[in-house]
């Protein structure tokens, strides 16, 4: 139902009339060096397009790379972390399959159920919209920076209750709203996933960088250069689209391009509703906000100030 | 002078973090850091963009790029052995707050002249190049303060607002900040150990 026109999060396919069936997948290297937070960071990531969609999460299989000499207790509590995730989201894990690998790997494929009228497109946005992105930005550079050995323990502790957050939560507040647009914020970074949202509205995104929510020594490590590749890469493909003014700071800037691991919604929805929906966001306990708004189309696609 | 850091085989961010320990040690020269890919030559002329250095870019092949970057032209640092005193008249003012009052004593009245004071600093004909605000200091920065206006006045004229995060999240007034942007300790020390001028009200 959902082509790939619009690299929509996962694919829609109807049984009736008022019910299809959402499948997703997503798999990824470790981030952080505790496997059962590993699996909590990555099931929660892979389960997250399904709240995107507005879907509602049923099955989960395990998709597993291990190393055979490595030690098996790891992957263990990789999968406990992993599998008490689809728990909490309500879903049943349902079986899996693993190789080995030179490298550890872990994800989920996860089936949903939406009613086919009501599935959340990650285009949309109408003049007169507000953003809302519901989980604090940074997550990526806190991450780099640890493995070089520079990030401070809070900042981690922020990015990994981040991370490990599911996305259910946010999606239960804000299907209570009229929603324009949904998706959730990962690989592509913050102003890259506004640009797929941005496209064919003929309109432009004023993004507030004060508003952004981030966690604090994100900015600081950004400052130090602790900057990523993938960053660089959004960086190289964004550009073109995007005018940042005079004044907003480089590490906010960076921030904005960083890709992020398990990151939050991001919703276009009417202004009349926006103050209320962030109220309700707020009760969540992650710093999340107002991030911009939707304006008629200026010369550039976003612009930052 | 001129030295060369081989950063090839190495990801991101650890080209930029070699060539970051390569600088601190250069006075003066040109640091030749020599990359496998280009996404890390384009942070590192990012990185030189943003602390102002001059460079030039060299492409051999496709996995092969070198960034020249020149240390030590236009800002020309004062050699330590011409005595301290240029160092203190020059170099960064910085305020430091620590508290939402003024002087001890009367908490009413330390409050009255915190106020003054900071109004006082924006009539200042060179203003501070930082205001470092920390423990119940943070409260002077967040909706509803008596000093809102006179640091927003600050800040507009450049002047960098640095509000403790620690301390904001502790009184919890991480949504109410209203005025410059939240620190860490690293940058409250950092700020501090570089400035030629402390002033503590």
């Amino acid at each position: 139902m959902v082509g790939f026109d619009h690299a929509d999060d996962a694919a829609v396919y109807q049984l009736t009339d008022d019910l299809a069936i959402v499948q997703t997948l997503d798999f990824f290297p470790p981030m952080v060096d505790d496997p059962y937070i590993f699996g909590q960071i990555a099931a929660a990531n892979a389960l997250s397009d399904i709240w995107a969609m507005g879907a509602v999460a049923k099955t989960a299989l395990n998709i597993v790379c291990f190393p055979e000499k490595m030690n098996i207790e790891v992957l263990s509590q990789v999968l406990q972390g992993g599998s008490e995730k689809v728990m909490e989201a309500g879903a049943v894990l349902a079986g899996g399959h693993s190789i080995d690998d030179v490298d550890v790997k872990y994800g989920l494929s996860v089936t949903g159920i939406i009613d086919p009228r009501k599935i959340y497109k990650n285009v949309g946005s109408k003049v007169g919209d507000v953003l809302i992105l519901t989980k604090p930005l940074g997550v990526g550079i806190c991450c780099s920076a640890n493995r070089v050995g520079e990030a401070s323990q809070r900042a981690m502790d922020q990015a990994i209750q981040s991370m490990t957050t599911l996305n259910k939560y946010a999606a239960e507040v804000v299907r209570r709203y009229p929603v324009h647009a949904c998706t959730d914020v990962t690989g592509f970074g913050f102003l890259g996933h506004l640009h797929e949202m941005l496209s064919n509205a003929h309109a432009t995104a004023l993004v507030y960088s004060s508003e952004v929510p981030h966690i604090p020594e994100a900015i600081h490590y950004a400052e130090e250069f602790l900057i990523t590749g993938a960053a660089q890469r959004n960086r190289n493909f964004l550009e073109k689209n995007v005018q940042i003014e005079a004044g907003v700071p480089f590490g906010i800037e960076e921030l904005l391009y960083d890709p992020q691991t398990s990151g939050g919604l991001l919703v276009s929805v009417p202004k009349e509703v926006g103050e209320e929906i962030l109220r309700e966001l707020r009760k969540l306990d992650l710093p999340c906000g107002i991030v911009g708004e939707i304006v008629p189309r200026k010369e550039k696609e976003i612009i930052v100030r | 002078m001129k030295r060369t850091v081989d950063a090839t085989g190495l990801a991101c961010p650890l080209p930029v973090i070699e060539t970051k320990k390569a600088l601190k040690d250069m006075s003066q020269g040109v640091l030749e850091v020599i990359v496998d890919n280009v996404i890390s030559l384009q942070n590192l002329e990012k990185m030189a963009k943003q602390m102002g250095l001059s460079y030039t870019l060299e492409t051999e092949s496709d996995t092969r790029h070198s960034i020249y970057m020149t240390v030590g032209e236009g800002v020309v640092e004062e050699p330590r052995a011409e005595g301290r005193e240029p160092e203190i008249v020059s170099g960064t003012k910085v305020v430091v707050l620590s508290s939402e009052t003024m002087g001890s004593g009367d908490d009413k009245l330390g409050r009255v002249l915190m106020k003054g004071f900071i109004y006082a600093l924006t009539e200042l004909d060179r203003l501070p190049d930082k205001v470092l605000l920390y423990n119940s200091a943070v409260k002077l920065s967040v909706k509803g303060s008596d000093s809102l206006i006179d640091l927003q006045k600050l800040a507009d004229a450049g002047v960098e607002i640095l509000n403790c995060g620690t301390c904001l999240n502790f009184y919890d007034l991480t949504d109410e900040l209203a005025v410059g942007s939240v620190t860490n300790m690293y940058e409250i020390v950092q700020s501090q150990m570089e400035a030629g001028t402390i002033i503590r009200p």
